[in-house]
């Protein structure tokens, strides 16, 4: 343990620059795929159409995708002979972000989507007593329920920062480049420096506490306001 | 109260038979091996017919060779398979008295994108083939995960003289990562990398073989039973059991012929 301290806090960046990639990854993919997830979901939430019980049924599939297969798609799709293999880019943030979006995407649509139908109809009904407009509605919900998306949000968050399997096969687990924590965890296992690969483990729970930590806390707040 | 006592005592009883049963004579054989071994195939070769033979089930897990020898530390293995030199020495100078046979032999090649920007091709030995892929900055791929295939590589570099380093070197890429994910890298990235032929073989992507069989790249691989002395409930009879096999010319004739029908050559060689 002391020597993963020292890692962290000592004069080698390494470590720091894992930690922070790390972060980087993940909350690039999280901020994507809610950008993405949240008015699709509420929008699926609040609308009834044809088709939707079938939609949904493959979102909520889609929520539970092994991320070993994304991993392999999103490299049959970027490596140098696939479709997008002129763009060069296999095991860059780029690409691992793009296999976390696919995985984390259909988690917060879903989720958000079951948070809004359960109120669907009172917001609707609401809508039409007052004579809003659709658009504006979806506006509003999204206003609304600012500190209930926060959790799908976390919970996207925390898929993605614990995930290994496809972030290595995309990632490639390149030091100074592409090493994020959990492909450094396997790495040391696999290494058999367990001690090590322990400590860092330790260092992911920490962050993840104080990642959720700070969400509850600045939610406890926005709901007192 | 006696019927309590009575009901404890066959109870009693009962543990005491299914203690007594004899143990069953011929316990699974915990082999830990390289990835090189078993990626190419090999050990899947040998495996029914060892067990077939002498009636052990082995039980087969593969690592880098850190790793692989970490298992024998850890109690995890009766008998390990891997192939660095150093790291077996310093493993066996633990003092448990544990036998340690070289048994057979291959060769590293170094692969790298077809048109050899380095010009590595016709080098004399890998040592002046590391020098040149080093002096042209040509993307290389180094395992970086203490394996038996990383130490061979790191051992080169020293002996020309050069210690490349990833935060400083962008041509060195360093992945952490078994020979598989290594050779798919260095094909993606049309890098060169040191392999073991065998795996290479079996998963060439877009990568030639630019240089092979110099005496600097020889390749052995050998057997250590894991000593009683470190944990009494080790296998070691099991593991001697393995290692008496091994030197059969049943084994060894395996050994020699495996791969010959896939590649049209011999992947592994024994040792006299």
């Amino acid at each position: 343990m002391q020597e993963v301290i020292y890692q962290i806090f000592g004069p080698n960046p390494e470590m720091r620059e894992i930690i922070g990639l790390t972060l980087i990854m993940s909350a690039l993919s999280t901020i994507i795929s809610s950008a993405i997830g949240i008015p699709l979901g509420t929008w699926l939430g609040l609308t009834e159409f044809r088709g939707k019980k079938t939609w949904l049924k493959v979102n909520s599939t889609l929520m539970g995708l092994p991320p070993v297969l994304v991993g392999l798609l999103v490299f049959l799709l970027l490596s140098r002979s696939g479709p997008l293999g002129k763009l060069s880019l296999l095991f860059s943030l780029p690409a691992m972000v793009l296999a976390q979006v696919i995985l984390i995407t259909p988690i917060i649509t879903g989720m958000t989507a079951n948070l809004i139908s359960i109120n669907a109809n009172t917001i609707n009904e609401t809508c039409i007593g007052l004579g809003i407009h659709p658009g504006r509605k979806l506006w509003l919900v999204l206003n609304d329920y600012k500190k209930d998306y926060l959790i799908n949000i976390l919970a996207g968050f925390g898929r993605s920062i614990a995930e290994v399997g496809a972030v290595q096969m995309v990632g490639g687990n390149i030091q100074y480049k592409t090493r994020v924590m959990t492909t450094a965890i396997m790495m040391q296992t696999n290494m058999g420096q367990f001690e090590q690969a322990l400590a860092l483990g330790l260092v992911l729970l920490v962050i993840a506490f104080v990642v959720n930590f700070a969400v509850q806390s600045l939610r406890s707040r926005i709901s007192d306001d | 109260m006696k019927k309590l006592f009575l009901f404890l005592m066959m109870g009693v009883l009962l543990l005491g038979v299914i203690a007594c049963q004899p143990k069953e004579v011929k316990k699974p054989i915990r082999m830990s091996t390289t990835t090189s071994v078993n990626d190419s195939g090999l050990m899947a070769h040998l495996q029914p017919e060892f067990e077939k033979e002498t009636g052990y089930k082995l039980e087969i897990t593969s690592a880098g060779t850190g790793a692989a020898i970490k298992k024998g530390e850890t109690g995890d293995a009766d008998i390990l398979l891997v192939h660095s030199k150093a790291a077996e020495e310093a493993f066996v100078a633990q003092g448990f008295d544990e036998v340690r046979i070289p048994f057979m032999y291959n060769f590293f090649v170094i692969v790298g994108p077809a048109d050899d920007p380095a010009g590595v091709k016709g080098s004399a030995n890998a040592t002046d083939a590391f020098k040149a892929i080093a002096a042209k900055g040509a993307t290389f791929v180094t395992r970086g995960d203490k394996s038996g295939t990383n130490s061979a590589e790191l051992k080169i570099w020293k002996d020309a003289g050069l210690a490349p380093d990833a935060a400083k070197d962008t041509w060195y890429i360093n992945i952490g990562t078994g020979m598989g994910q290594a050779l798919n890298t260095a094909s993606e990235m049309q890098a060169y990398t040191l392999s073991d032929k065998a795996t290479y073989l079996a998963n060439k992507g877009n990568l030639e073989i630019l240089l092979e069989d110099v005496p600097d790249m020889k390749n052995t691989y050998t057997l250590i039973a894991i000593s009683t002395k470190r944990f009494p409930e080790t296998n070691n009879k099991g593991a001697e059991v393995f290692m008496e096999w091994i030197k059969t010319e049943k084994a060894r004739d395996l050994i020699a012929k495996f791969g010959v029908d896939q590649y049209g050559q011999a992947l592994f060689f024994n040792l006299d």
